[in-house]
């Protein structure tokens, strides 16, 4: 028999896959560590990094220093977090929804956390960035709570699911122009508009801190369910018969994507596409089955994301795109070509 | 071994969809569920998989309450074929088989060796052992079925539950899977529309007529003209095949 063979040739290819993308995207940290609009040397880039650990202490510029420690390296790694929650989230969405199109805006939770991050900054509930952050995550849940009612709990189907969804994003959506066209001022709506494109001006090592606890507890949660969620491929009633507690899987499932998202979104603002081309592009790579994709998205939403915002402080010189600018620019042609030879292999 | 089901009721809303259902599968033998659309047959096999939970009524297996039984200790042996169960999803035949071990491991528990000629010897049973790495999107609806039929028997159940396996499929593939169903032998209560094919292949028939039962036991003792007269509103004369010694069914136009 040579089946046993082939798993395990399967399993060291997917192992083999995962550490070459692991250090592609340790690479891909580096580069975004190393190139900006200030250049530094590689070697004062590296120099800077151990010296923070402690295993060096060479004599540096501080300023060297406090750009690659602070602001780049935190910025990237962020970058890398976020990227990997929205494509985790993805992918657990359009298998759960049995939808190609589902993505963690699906739910209009992105709609939901702008509402919220909208009212803060023009309404002044409070200041700073930490309570627009809060107000981002308050309405990022609001939106889930809405979808959750509308679709009795997501048990109403995927396509109502999905419907409430839309008629949450619409909804808050809504919300957001009556405040921005009632209260706001010009320069008011623009800083909205940065904000709702995605940025990662912001972040820190604090944001690191969340950002990492949130993508690893959401990740060793799914994959407890990836077997689950293999399930889910022909149905909830066919998972249903093969013991899979649908209901309970559904709704943890969806706190999940919901936490992920809100907590992504307060932090950097909305970040399209992510969420819809990484896990599509990671099924062509390693196949449907749960236990190799959701690794798998892990790891290349990190690595197009850390990209994304390296061509984003890059490419127009003195500016920085905002980042869901690049990832719509970057990944609808990607995106394209996938599907075009898709189609050709049919 | 047997599943029975003892004066089962269910409602969606209102409305009574299963009506004081009681049967019983006789181990190792067939039965087959008649009755005209929206007599209840699908809504009755999923309340046999335990996928729905019936308003009153209770269902046993070898005596047990299902509703005792853990979900996953259902699912490792009660196997459910759905009607035309489809997905969008890029999966290979040996991978749909292999979702009939989920039920026999913990969430994140180890494949074995035997799990894996549990789904060799399911996928020889249905004849695609060698074409278990082609794509799900590339099968003909015989071939897809044939696929539930091994992802069911990777469960190693016994009681097979079958909702109009054969719908849609063509006459030779109606009778090649019918005849697997057979030669099977598992516990098996299948849903069906042909009425000969039923007489053929099923030892037992239950009629349901609006989500009553209105006629139990062998095809040759309630396969009449009356009762397909009252259930089906057709004219028919039922024979005796000089061929199969199995009641057949001539419609009358």
């Amino acid at each position: 028999m040579t089946t046993p063979k082939r798993n395990f040739g399967e399993q060291a290819g997917l192992g083999l896959f995962l550490l070459l993308s692991t250090a592609l995207l340790l690479l891909a940290i580096a580069a975004g560590t190393g190139i900006g609009e200030m250049p530094i040397p590689l070697d004062t880039t590296f120099l800077a990094v151990t010296n923070k650990f402690g295993w060096t202490a060479a004599d540096l510029d501080p300023i060297h220093q406090s750009v690659i420690w602070d602001y780049r390296l935190s910025r990237a790694i962020v970058a890398a977090c976020c990227g990997a929650g929205l494509a985790l989230c993805g992918a657990i969405l359009q298998s759960l929804l049995r939808n190609a199109l589902a993505e963690p805006y699906v739910l209009g939770v992105s709609a939901g956390a702008s509402t919220g991050a909208v009212a803060i900054m023009i309404l002044g509930f409070g200041s700073g960035v930490l309570t627009l952050s809060a107000g981002a995550f308050v309405g990022a849940f609001a939106a889930f709570i809405f979808v959750a009612l509308l679709s009795d709990g997501a048990r109403a189907g995927a396509g109502k699911t999905i419907l409430a969804g839309v008629a949450a994003s619409q909804l808050f959506n809504a919300l957001t122009s009556y405040v921005v066209s009632t209260s706001g001022n010009a320069q008011q709506a623009r800083d909205v508009m940065f904000w709702l494109l995605g940025s990662f001006g912001g972040v820190r090592w604090p944001e690191f801190y969340l950002a990492l606890t949130v993508v690893i507890v959401g990740f060793l949660v799914c994959i407890y369910f990836a077997k689950a969620l293999d399930a889910f491929a022909f149905g909830d009633d066919a998972a249903a018969s093969l013991g899979i507690p649908v209901d309970t899987v559904r709704v943890v499932l969806f706190a999940v994507t919901a936490l992920l998202t809100a907590t992504i979104v307060s932090m950097v603002g909305s970040i399209g596409f992510v969420g819809l081309v990484v896990p599509h592009a990671a099924r062509f790579i390693v196949g449907p089955s749960h236990m190799r994709l959701l690794p798998t998205c892990l790891v290349t939403g990190a690595i197009f994301m850390v990209l994304a915002d390296i061509v984003s402080r890059v490419i127009l010189p003195q500016q920085v795109l905002p980042i869901g600018v690049v990832t719509a620019l970057v990944g609808v042609p990607f995106f394209s070509v996938i599907l075009y030879r898709s189609q050709r292999s049919q | 071994m047997t599943i029975e089901a003892k004066n089962l009721t269910w409602k969606i809303g209102a409305k009574v969809v299963v009506d004081n259902v009681s049967l019983k599968a006789q181990p190792g033998k067939i039965l087959g569920l008649l009755g005209p659309n929206g007599s209840g047959k699908s809504s009755l096999l999923r309340l046999l998989a335990g996928l729905r939970k019936a308003h009153s009524g209770t269902i046993t297996l070898d005596g047990k309450d299902i509703g005792h039984i853990k979900r996953n200790a259902v699912a490792r042996r009660v196997a459910l074929v759905e009607q035309h169960a489809n997905t969008e999803s890029n999966v290979r035949v040996r991978e749909v088989v292999k979702l009939g071990r989920i039920p026999h491991h913990p969430p994140l528990g180890g494949w074995t060796k035997a799990d894996d000629d549990i789904v060799d010897s399911a996928l020889a049973r249905v004849g695609m052992l060698e074409r278990q790495g082609q794509y799900w999107q590339s099968l003909s609806g015989g071939e897809r079925q044939r696929v539930h039929i091994a992802r069911a028997l990777a469960q190693s159940p016994s009681e097979l539950l079958l909702d109009e396996p054969t719908n849609h499929l063509d006459i030779q593939h109606q009778i090649e899977l019918l005849r697997l169903i057979s030669d099977i032998s598992l516990t098996s209560i299948i849903s069906i529309h042909d009425l000969n094919h039923a007489a053929m292949f099923c030892d037992d028939l239950v009629v349901l007529d609006r989500g009553k039962v209105v006629a139990h036991g062998a095809p040759a003792d309630i396969l009449t003209a009356d009762l397909l007269h009252t259930v089906f509103r057709v004219e028919a004369i039922v024979e005796r095949s000089p061929h199969h010694g199995k009641p057949h069914i001539h419609y009358m136009r």
